[in-house]
């Protein structure tokens, strides 16, 4: 279908603004691993930090680029699927406060005030700027929510009495729902504690409940970026796999959708196994429901994996009764058509497989000692958010951007071998950290100065042949993402061919049953939000009441002096000493 | 549901029942459990060694930017000692190589955990959380000597 003017500006802009910031965002990727194993032994490299270009990398791949594409991609999944006109108004106001705020963030962590990482942990502080922007770009991503999707939702269904609303508007629905149900507890997080102490209105705020009020949104924030990726795989994928293959199961595909409305909140203490101030018995809860929301994916695998079978047995005959041959004539390198998408939703499912199985590792409690804050966890999540994710949705944008400007996609050679890459050097990146962590290689660590410096006397020869195959993994994910680029740029800079549209490749469901409790959203939120406020009770009353004995001033990164000096801590701890 | 789909559900369900009672098994039967909130001993601000007998130390760590306070320890092999951190001013890791403890030193808190060293050795410790600028220097170890039992 075609796009107004001014919204398809808006959607374009929501891809080619953070995939130019995502450009950052991987070169310092490519930093780190250079870093750490110590080919660069510095502190810093052309005037950006080590821990400052962690900061860049974190921030702008996992907070600015995921949440502009997901709006993106949802404000086109709800103008193609319900085809109703999205409001300009509502569309700029949305997209510039995300500019904005991101602009204010980047304007913070370039100019190195807010060394902090991308969780922001207190009671180091940043400059204003760098909460004040990135609370901006989260209110600017909830707003076509509440004033583009849900009234056209609304609408539809009004107009389509008894009809299920299509999946991936489904998929979009349940998913920016989940997202506002998420900011809840970090904008408590960052408008009450960090704002106020970066501002110095107050002089000190407890770090152990920001911890718990962070993880409470960091943790469903990876199934907001997952969600998306899902909505292609069940909707996309096995479309284009053989240009007329079908989706498994509606209501399977609907059912864990709402498994991860049920399970995706009360599971954040899993990253807080190891803190003190919180008793044990609720971290072991959250870790029952971490291994319950590991199922909506186990039934994802088995969905799409049958989607997939089902697509290509209906298309070579010569192949419906083998157990294995299938999974051969799946399209991995073509460019006929839209098949090129292929490469990017298969490489990143064969990287998910891993992620999924080290994730299940990390959620497991007291298996979670082995390998907490090890370069373990980040070579688990470049599999999930840094493999299925980005993967899809760097195919997508690439999709979306040819077929909103009306332009061919060029070099899909390229195109097509860059997820490939990716995949590899992801692969070989993550046997490496997983290894190398259970070794006790810590994360977020400028190693390369340090335990990597054999002129040093803290080496531990032990980790270096692990850090030196990163910087080769390093490489390869970058050529992969090199290839992608320039397809991309190549396909924005050609001339247009065809008319600017916006449309999907959608798999009919081969098993579409009527099953109304899954079309009703709203009981299934309510259960998910009590759920989420029972099981966060005892939590937080730990460490505000029991756990925790005193709130701490704010730290800057250069200096153990406290930025900001209250008298009141100064006495407590005076008192505590002399109490002992 | 068909049956493959009934099959593919169930057999996740069981899988992460059997991961969940492993879990719980480990954590209660064999006592390899994760820190917990302790309220008897509150934040200080010295980093100390306490011998309590010839094979029993408590050893309080102060985590500061960016050292451990005490700095190296030694005891003998075969010791059990009872690990309680705090920080002075931002978060930190702490992590024994080679054993379960993995900590977290949170101002405000003190974590708590046990440890019994039976083989001799250098235990490396790091610190694993970013706590500023001087992070990747932050490290300590715990010596554990053979051959001094009595």
């Amino acid at each position: 279908m075609r796009v107004e003017g001014s919204v398809k500006t808006v959607i374009l802009g929501e891809i080619i603004f953070p995939i130019v910031l995502l450009i950052f965002g991987i070169y310092h990727g490519l930093m780190q691993v250079l870093y750490r194993a110590g080919v660069i032994k510095d502190m810093s490299f052309l005037g950006i930090e080590y821990y400052q270009g962690l900061t860049l990398h974190g921030v702008i791949n996992v907070i600015v680029f995921t949440t502009m594409i997901i709006v993106a991609f949802g404000n086109a999944v709800f103008l193609y699927y319900l085809k109703k006109p999205l409001r300009p108004v509502v569309q700029w106001v949305s997209f510039l406060l995300m500019v904005v705020g991101t602009l204010m963030a980047a304007w913070a962590m370039f100019t190195g005030k807010a060394n902090v990482l991308y969780t922001f942990y207190y009671p180091l502080i940043a400059h204003p700027a760098f909460y004040i922007g990135a609370a901006l770009l989260l209110v600017g991503s909830v707003i076509p929510l509440f004033f583009d999707w849900i009234p056209n939702y609304i609408a539809w269904r009004k107009e389509h009495p008894g009809e299920k609303v299509p999946l991936a508007v489904f998929g979009m629905l349940v998913n920016h729902i989940m997202w506002v149900i998420m900011l809840v507890p970090v904008v408590i997080e960052v408008v009450f504690q960090l704002i106020p102490v970066s501002l110095g209105l107050i002089p000190e705020t407890n770090p152990s409940l920001s911890r718990t009020l962070f993880w409470a949104f960091g943790h469903p924030v990876v199934y907001f970026w997952l969600l998306p990726a899902y909505v292609m795989l069940y909707t996309i994928l096995p479309k284009i796999v053989t240009g007329e293959g079908k989706l498994y199961s509606d209501s399977a595909a609907r059912f864990a959708f709402l498994l991860f409305v049920l399970f995706s909140f009360p599971v954040g203490l899993h990253h807080q196994y190891t803190e003190p101030g919180i008793t044990n018995s609720y971290k072991l809860i959250h870790a029952f429901f971490t291994l319950g929301v590991a199922v909506p994916s186990i039934i994802t695998a088995f969905t799409v994996a049958a989607s997939l079978e089902y697509s290509i047995k209906s298309k070579y005959p010569e192949v419906r009764n083998s157990l294995f041959y299938w999974w051969t004539k799946i399209p991995y390198i073509s460019l006929e058509g839209d098949k090129w998408l292929v490469s990017y939703f298969m490489a990143g499912l064969l990287l998910f497989l891993v992620g999924g199985i080290t994730g299940i590792v990390n959620a497991s409690y007291n298996l979670n000692l082995v390998v907490h804050n090890t370069s373990f966890v980040p070579g688990h999540f470049h599999t999930t958010v840094g493999g299925l994710v980005t993967l899809s949705f760097l195919g997508i944008s690439l999709y979306m951007v040819s077929k909103l400007m009306g332009k061919d996609i060029k070099f899909k050679g390229l195109a097509v071998i860059a997820p490939w890459l990716w995949w590899q050097g992801m692969l070989i990146f993550e046997y490496a950290m997983s290894v190398a962590g259970i070794h006790g290689f810590p994360r977020r660590t400028n190693t390369g100065i340090s335990y990597l410096n054999p002129d040093s006397p803290l080496y531990r020869p032990e980790w270096v042949g692990y850090a030196e195959l990163t910087v080769f993994a390093g490489f390869i994910i970058v050529l992969g993402f090199i290839f992608w680029a320039i397809s991309f740029f190549g396909t924005i800079f050609s001339p247009k061919v065809r008319e600017s549209t916006i449309e999907f490749p959608t798999a009919s469901a081969l098993h579409d049953e009527k099953a109304p409790a899954l079309n009703r959203l709203t009981p299934w939120f309510a259960v998910s939000v009590l759920l989420f406020v029972l099981s966060y009770i005892p939590a937080i009353y730990d460490v505000t009441k029991r756990g925790v004995f005193f709130d701490s001033p704010g730290y800057n990164d250069k200096s153990p002096v406290p930025i900001t000096k209250p008298q009141s801590a100064k006495e407590d701890q005076r008192n505590t000493a002399e109490a002992k | 549901m068909d049956r493959a789909e009934k099959g593919a559900f169930i057999t996740a369900v069981a899988f992460m029942g059997v991961f969940f009672a492993l879990i719980v098994y480990a954590a209660k039967g064999l006592n390899i459990d994760v820190p917990t909130c302790i309220t008897d001993v509150k934040p200080f601000t010295q980093g100390q060694v306490i011998q309590h007998a010839p094979d029993r130390y408590e050893i309080h760590y102060l985590a500061k930017m960016w050292y451990f306070e005490p700095a190296n320890v030694e005891v003998p092999v075969g010791s059990t000692v009872d690990i309680y951190l705090t920080s002075a001013d931002v978060i930190h890791g702490f992590q024994i190589d080679g054993t379960n403890v993995n900590l977290m030193a949170i101002p405000g808190t003190v974590a708590y955990a046990r440890v019994k060293f039976d083989k001799p050795g250098v235990y490396h410790i790091v610190c694993h959380e970013y706590c500023g600028i001087g992070h990747q220097d932050m490290a300590t170890k715990i010596i554990v000597k053979a051959g001094e039992q009595q």
